[in-house]
């Protein structure tokens, strides 16, 4: 299995780290060096191992990891609770440290000039001894505090950097920086490896945590510009979210696939793109269940495979609501097309949860996938904890170029957004509002697609039925203002002003940006 | 007087090795009256060596006996430093003698 890619002249290494890959357009610039800047606890060294981690677990790719800071025996311990058994590396001769950290057993003494020529003899010697393909080197601000003649260091890393090139290892050198916006990195590092810059953030919004990567540059070659979150995950590592309007290959993205109504594709423009998240929100009893089951029976009647994990009914009562809207979810899972799987949220952790949901996916292998619902599993953790999962979940399902339905409930029978939404609305790259409202002294049920990434999309709000054939959408409602407030009469209770919008006083249907 | 044990690190034979070695075997001479081990290990040739003793900058010397081991870094053009390193001269003091 080859991880190279071909990407105008500058090939690329598929660093497996997942997400990374695709806002790189590949991965890193391969037989270069690749400079990762951030301040302490970014998750620079946990990248670093992660680089050499996914290279032998998944290409049998070995590598040498360069320490400045940590001793050997202290990130061996570190990595070990992110699944990463190094010790087992060490010895089939896959992974290989070269122990640069301070010496603590004497004192040095400068005694005339010197070069840094045994560090690179050693890191020869173990690419040589392994047949190393990918090297991580962390983190340079080390260095220079142990020897501090910046510009002999400077010389020697450059040094380094070219002999790397020369021997075809890809390199990953982590560096300091004092600030999340500003220079790049103490000691002007950047300067002598230049062509490709990365840099991670860690900062602080709202008392939360962001964690974020941005690649600064490539050089010669293509990969997608500003800061994508990421998380760090037990037994996994580091996640980015490759979010949005990232174009992960020209064929897929363009690709749409049926909602499973007609008439909801046409809402969005002509159907749902294969590789996108789509949400649905809405109070109990909104039909999003029923949406569920229209874009399962969408997928299964195109002969797509179809992933339904469900969290709040059993296999038996979605059988029967399905029934009820004339779908045969038993018939689909008996010929093979649909697999259910149904598990109580609180019956495991989030993380559990996460791995199954992963475990399935590579096993079944859909082509889409329908979770009902998110919130469900939103009660079992924290926010954090929630939120981490969903970026987890997201990305899975984006590398896996699925096409996703997750539903969410929303506390209030009428109006209102949810704290789900909330969280995840900015990870998801379509939202359809399912809601009621209330008209004169009818309640009835109101559809609209709230956004929908890299697309056009309708605008209206409009009412629909159900019955036993399932989702009739309509028309809009007219000349009513503030429909997704709770209808007439109403307070805006709502400060999102996406919420508050006025429908158009018009039937024509139109299409804008 | 215990016996000197010295292990010089060198990278290949450039110029500033061979300054470190020379260096090396004039301050003995003049300072350790016999009573000393040089051994020269060029790390290009034993790489594994370089490895051992977790060598970073060269030329590197250690003094392993008599105890404390020591580090000098350099090619030990400062002789007072390296005296000093070497605990044959224990303080500027004893530079000046009575």
């Amino acid at each position: 299995m080859s991880n190279k890619t071909a990407d105008c002249s500058v090939e690329k290494l598929t660093t497996g780290i997942p997400g990374f890959d695709l806002i790189a357009v590949g991965g890193l610039p391969i037989h270069r060096t690749t400079l990762m800047a951030g301040t302490a606890g970014s998750g620079k060294s946990v990248f670093a191992a992660q680089y050499l981690a996914e290279g032998i677990k998944q290409w049998d790719q070995a590598g040498v990891f360069v320490t400045f800071e940590e001793s050997p025996e202290d990130i061996r311990r570190n990595m070990f609770s992110l699944g990463w058994d190094i010790p087992a590396w060490e010895a089939e001769g896959k992974w290989v440290f070269v122990d640069a950290s301070p010496y603590y057993d004497d004192d040095t003494l400068i005694t005339g000039s010197y070069d840094l020529g045994a560090l690179l003899v050693r890191l020869k010697y173990a690419i040589g001894k392994v047949k190393a393909s990918r090297v991580a080197i962390d983190s340079l601000g080390a260095i220079f505090s142990q020897f501090q003649e910046t510009r002999m260091i400077r010389l020697e890393l450059l040094r380094i950097a070219k002999a790397m090139n020369a021997m075809q290892v890809t390199t990953v050198m982590t560096t300091e920086r004092e600030h999340e916006y500003g220079n790049i990195a103490r000691f002007g590092v950047e300067e002598f490896v230049a062509d490709n810059v990365i840099i991670l953030r860690n900062s602080l919004d709202d008392q939360i945590r962001h964690r974020t990567i941005e690649i600064l540059k490539f050089r010669g070659t293509y990969h997608h510009k500003g800061e994508y979150p990421f998380t760090v995950v037990p037994d996994e590592g580091l996640v980015v979210v490759p979010l949005s309007a990232i174009k992960l290959n020209q064929q897929s993205s363009d690709l749409r696939v049926s909602s499973g109504n007609a008439m909801l594709d046409e809402m969005c423009g002509g159907g749902i793109f294969r590789d996108s998240i789509t949400l649905a929100s809405g109070a109990t009893g909104t039909g999003k269940t029923l949406m569920v089951t229209e874009f399962i029976a969408g997928g299964v009647n195109s002969g797509e495979r179809c992933l339904l994990l469900a969290f709040e009914e059993s296999r038996e009562q979605l059988y029967r609501n399905a029934k009820g809207w004339g779908v045969d979810f038993q018939k689909m899972e008996e010929s093979g097309a649909l697999n259910i799987v149904s598990a109580y949220p609180e019956n495991a952790t989030l993380e559990d949860h996460l791995a199954t949901i992963k475990h399935q996916i590579e096993r079944f292998k859909p082509d889409r996938l329908a979770l009902d619902s998110i919130s469900a599993l939103e009660r079992i953790t924290s926010a954090k904890g929630f939120r981490e999962f969903v970026i987890g979940i997201a990305s899975f399902v984006k590398a896996h170029q699925l096409a996703a339905l997750f539903t969410a409930t929303t506390p209030d029978l009428i109006g209102g957004v949810s704290v789900t939404d909330a969280h995840i609305s900015t990870l998801t790259d379509s939202i359809v509002l399912l809601r009621y409202v209330e008209i004169e002294d009818q309640i009835r049920r109101a559809i609209t697609v709230l956004k929908m990434r890299g697309s056009m999309h309708e605008k209206l709000i409009r009412e629909f039925t159900i019955d036993g054939q399932g989702m009739h959408i309509g028309q809009t409602f007219g000349y009513h203002a503030n429909l997704l407030g709770g209808g007439i009469g109403s307070a805006f209770k709502n400060s999102d002003p996406c919420l508050n919008w006025q429908p158009k006083p018009s039937n024509n249907e139109q299409l804008k940006p | 007087m215990d016996k000197y044990h010295l292990k010089l690190y060198v990278t290949g034979k450039t110029p500033r090795s061979e300054s470190a070695i020379q260096n090396l075997r004039k301050i003995c001479e003049e300072n350790l009256d016999q009573k000393y081990e040089i051994e020269i290990i060029d790390i290009l040739e034993r790489p594994q060596l370089a490895e051992d003793e977790r060598i970073l900058a060269t030329p590197t010397l250690i003094k392993s006996l008599p105890p404390p081991l020591r580090r000098l870094i350099g090619d030990l053009s400062e002789t007072e430093k390296v005296l000093l390193g070497l605990d044959i001269r224990t303080s500027k003091s004893s530079l000046n003698p009575i």
